[in-house]
């Protein structure tokens, strides 16, 4: 099963490294990571997203807990939350498929950041699926460049992953 | 400078920061090798010499001198080593420490910081070499962490499950110009990390709950109870219960084995009635021992029918292998506490377990550790009976890696924790040597004894002349059998006795180079000569003695579980099965 975990970090150099090797050394999937600084300068806030069997997960868990600059870990997918993955694309846009592209951006809430004679930039936020569904979406041929965040998750209602 | 109250007012270098920190710890002895990144340390030590600091003659050694500091006494082992070579050769002995558990705290010299990352002389990223060897490391870079972040690693290397912590500290942090007022800070808090102590009571109560319902129960007890200090604990749960008990590698000693209830090591070279019973246990109590796939065998095949009761102070060792019923997550001393009390609570008589030990002492019947004792070979599992002899069962004995550490493991009944010191889960060869210095010097006075082979020996032979140097009085059993006994086993059983490379051709005389080192040498061909020899070399209570004992090359290590197989299926000295079928 796909699980999406919150970890909250000492903001310490090698914090990264730690988890990274943690996957590698005891060959854990992991599909997706991300970290940044939260509004508490001394903490960062990394997500991350894996597949494996129950067993693996619990395993997943422990072992991110054990790392001594791990503070708080929450797995996201234990309940009801929201996720979202930001999503930069793009694509060739000459005469013939410019309004068609377009149309497609409105119809995702996507935002055409970037304009040339021959191209977009198209921004889209929203849960992974969804930008997997419009790079489907995308006619044949005419992407040129895909770039994602990978997700980061929040819990639904006033709890919060914090200290 | 040499008090040790919280606030001294001592303005200090980061240099003398190290040692007055190190001070304040209470370290007695620091396992060293100099170099030019920690010189201004080497320099600090000279002035102040507030502690011994014992030179190695390799960083290995040092670290596992330390390792066995740490393992004989309970307490931190430390160790200081320069940067680049020094450091990575530090590495296997941290590595060694981390799998099993011993706290350590090694000080690594690094190179400046305004040159770190231009590959400078010397310079190898040590915290990432080290990352995934260690329970946790730092970088400090800035001489106002350091009293912190060595106050940091002593209570991480400690406390939880233990491990060993690398501080890596650039030279020019120990810059001796450059001086700031010095505070040690006693009681250190990190809001990410916070060990569990005591167990959930709800948990023991179910726990209680099955060992009272058991009519098949066993303990099964690993390096856990040593490390959490739970063995007085564990022997009164133990003899109230009357269950018996098997011990891993790592947990020998911590129950006497003198005692009826202990029913062998189990595992690959475990005894035939403990692999029986764990394959037959309805109730497996597993008490700080970590499910490794030398004691399980195959997964599949492992305790069947059993319901299976885990206390361990690491989450993350709980259901990692095997599944299991009732965990308890908690330091080992105080769940037994708990658990003991709440049994005994509720226990209303004796449980019957009549029927279970028939059965185990039917298994015991085998004598599975049998040998051939008119052999006119000295067979290794004589010499270790003899040595058990002749020093009366109370010893230090450490060990390095293969066969002979398998028959030391089977053959010197331990009935103390902490007396037996050997590389269990990394497998090191060349620990023994390094781990009887820090053993001697933790205990002048007690006698203490390295059982080796002649491969082993020789990856850390240079520790001889530390001995020398501080006149320590080991005792080196070297089983010489000529080959890498354990290698050579396997070649044996499972290549066709296809043995390449197993045999060590080109030994040296160890009588003379043990002679050259400044010791006492003495090669034993007879097993007559051999308890006379031996009490000859421990009468020389101020002398290193290296006994070349020559032992019979064809001994194997018996019983055997092949890798990978079921607990239940043993492989038995030759001539042994028959009996079985019998
Ligand atoms: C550093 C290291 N290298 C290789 C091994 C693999 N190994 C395990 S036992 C063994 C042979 C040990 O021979 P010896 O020290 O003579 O002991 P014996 O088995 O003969 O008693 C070897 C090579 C190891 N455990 N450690
Ligand atoms: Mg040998």
């Amino acid at each position: 099963m796909r699980h999406i975990i919150a970890v909250l970090l000492e903001n310490e150099a090698g914090a990264l490294s730690r988890v990274a090797g943690l996957f590698s050394a005891r060959g854990y999937n992991i599909e997706s990571l991300t970290v940044a600084p939260t509004d508490d300068p001394t903490l960062s806030r990394m997500t991350l997203v894996t597949t494996g069997s129950e067993e693996i997960v619990e395993q997943i868990k422990k072992q991110l807990n054990k790392l001594i600059d791990t503070v708080k870990l929450l797995d996201l997918s234990d309940g009801p939350h929201i996720e979202r993955e930001m999503m930069m694309v793009k694509v060739r846009a000459e005469r013939p498929d410019r309004e068609e592209l377009k149309r497609l951006a409105d119809i995702f809430r996507a935002k055409i950041i970037d304009v040339t004679d021959t191209s977009y930039v198209i921004e889209l936020t929203g849960a992974s699926k969804k930008l997997d569904a419009f790079i489907d979406a995308v006619p044949e041929g005419l992407l040129i460049e895909v770039v994602r965040s990978g997700p980061t998750g929040i819990t639904r209602g006033e709890k919060g992953l914090t200290l | 400078m040499k008090t040790t109250t919280d606030d001294t007012g001592a303005v200090l270098s980061g240099a003398e920061i190290v040692v007055q920190a190190l001070c304040d710890e209470g370290v007695e002895l620091v396992f060293g090798y100099p170099g030019g990144s920690v010189l201004h340390i080497y320099d600090a030590l000279f002035k102040h010499g507030g502690m011994r600091h014992i030179l190695v003659r390799h960083e290995q050694g040092a670290a596992h001198a330390a390792d066995g500091y740490a393992r004989a006494t309970g307490k931190c082992g430390v160790c200081l080593v320069t940067s680049g070579p020094g450091a990575t050769n530090a590495v296997t002995g941290i590595a060694t420490a981390y799998m099993d558990s011993i706290p350590l705290v090694v000080l690594t010299g690094q190179v400046p910081t305004p040159v770190i990352g231009s590959d400078a002389f010397q310079e190898v990223d040590t915290v990432g070499i080290t990352r995934p060897c260690v329970k946790h490391n730092f970088l400090v870079k800035d001489v106002r962490d350091l009293a912190v972040t060595i106050r940091k690693a002593f209570h991480i290397a400690t406390t939880g499950r233990p491990g060993p912590v690398v501080i890596d500290i650039p030279k020019d942090v120990t810059d001796p110009s450059i001086k700031i007022p010095y505070y040690y800070p006693r009681d250190i808090q990190l809001r990410s990390y916070n060990p569990i102590a005591k167990g959930h009571p709800g948990q023991i109560k179910k726990a209680v709950e099955l060992m009272l319902q058991a009519t098949r129960p066993i303990f099964y007890i690993g390096g856990g109870v040593i490390l959490g200090e739970g063995s007085t604990s564990l022997i009164e749960l133990v003899r109230s219960s009357g269950f018996p008990l098997t011990s891993t590698l790592m947990g020998l000693g911590a129950f006497p084995a003198s005692d009826r209830q202990f029913i062998g090591m189990l595992g690959m070279h475990g005894t035939y009635e403990a692999n029986m019973a764990m394959h037959d246990t309805d109730v497996l109590i597993a008490i700080g021992a970590r499910f490794d796939d030398r004691v399980t065998g195959r997964i599949a095949d492992f305790c069947p029918h059993a319901k299976i009761i885990h206390i361990d102070v690491d989450p993350s060792s709980i259901s990692k292998n095997v599944r299991v019923d009732v965990p308890i997550v908690g330091q080992v001393a105080s769940v037994l506490a708990d658990l003991t009390q709440l049994y005994q609570e509720r226990r209303t008589e004796a449980q019957n377990l009549t029927e279970w030990w028939v059965k185990i002492d039917g298994w015991r019947q085998l004598n599975c550790l049998e040998y051939d004792r008119t052999s006119a070979l000295i067979k290794p599992q004589f010499a270790i009976e003899t040595l058990h002899q002749v020093t009366n069962g109370d010893l230090y004995l450490t060990s390095d890696v293969g066969q002979h550490q398998m028959f030391a493991a089977q053959f010197y009944p331990f009935d103390k924790p902490r007396r037996w010191i050997n590389s269990g889960g990394l497998g090191t060869m060349g620990f023994g040597l390094p781990a009887a210095v820090g053993v001697q010097l933790a205990f002048p006075n007690a006698p203490v004894a390295c059982v080796s082979g002649e491969a082993s020996i020789l990856m850390c032979i240079q520790e001889l002349a530390t001995c020398k140097q501080y006149n320590l009085p080991i005792k080196i059993l070297l089983l010489n059998n000529g080959y890498m006994g354990m290698v050579r086993q396997w070649q044996e059983l499972f290549y066709e006795s296809r043995y390449s490379h197993s045999y060590v051709d080109a030994l040296p005389d160890f009588v003379k180079l043990a002679e050259s080192f400044g010791h006492v040498g003495m090669r034993v061909t007879q097993p007559a000569d051999l308890a006379p020899a031996l009490q000859e070399a421990f009468a020389l209570q101020d002398r290193l003695v290296f006994l070349d004992v020559v032992v019979d090359p064809t001994a194997n290590v018996y019983p055997m579980i092949a890798a990978g197989k079921g607990q239940h299926e043993m492989h038995l000295a030759p001539g042994m099965a028959e009996r079985e079928l019998a």
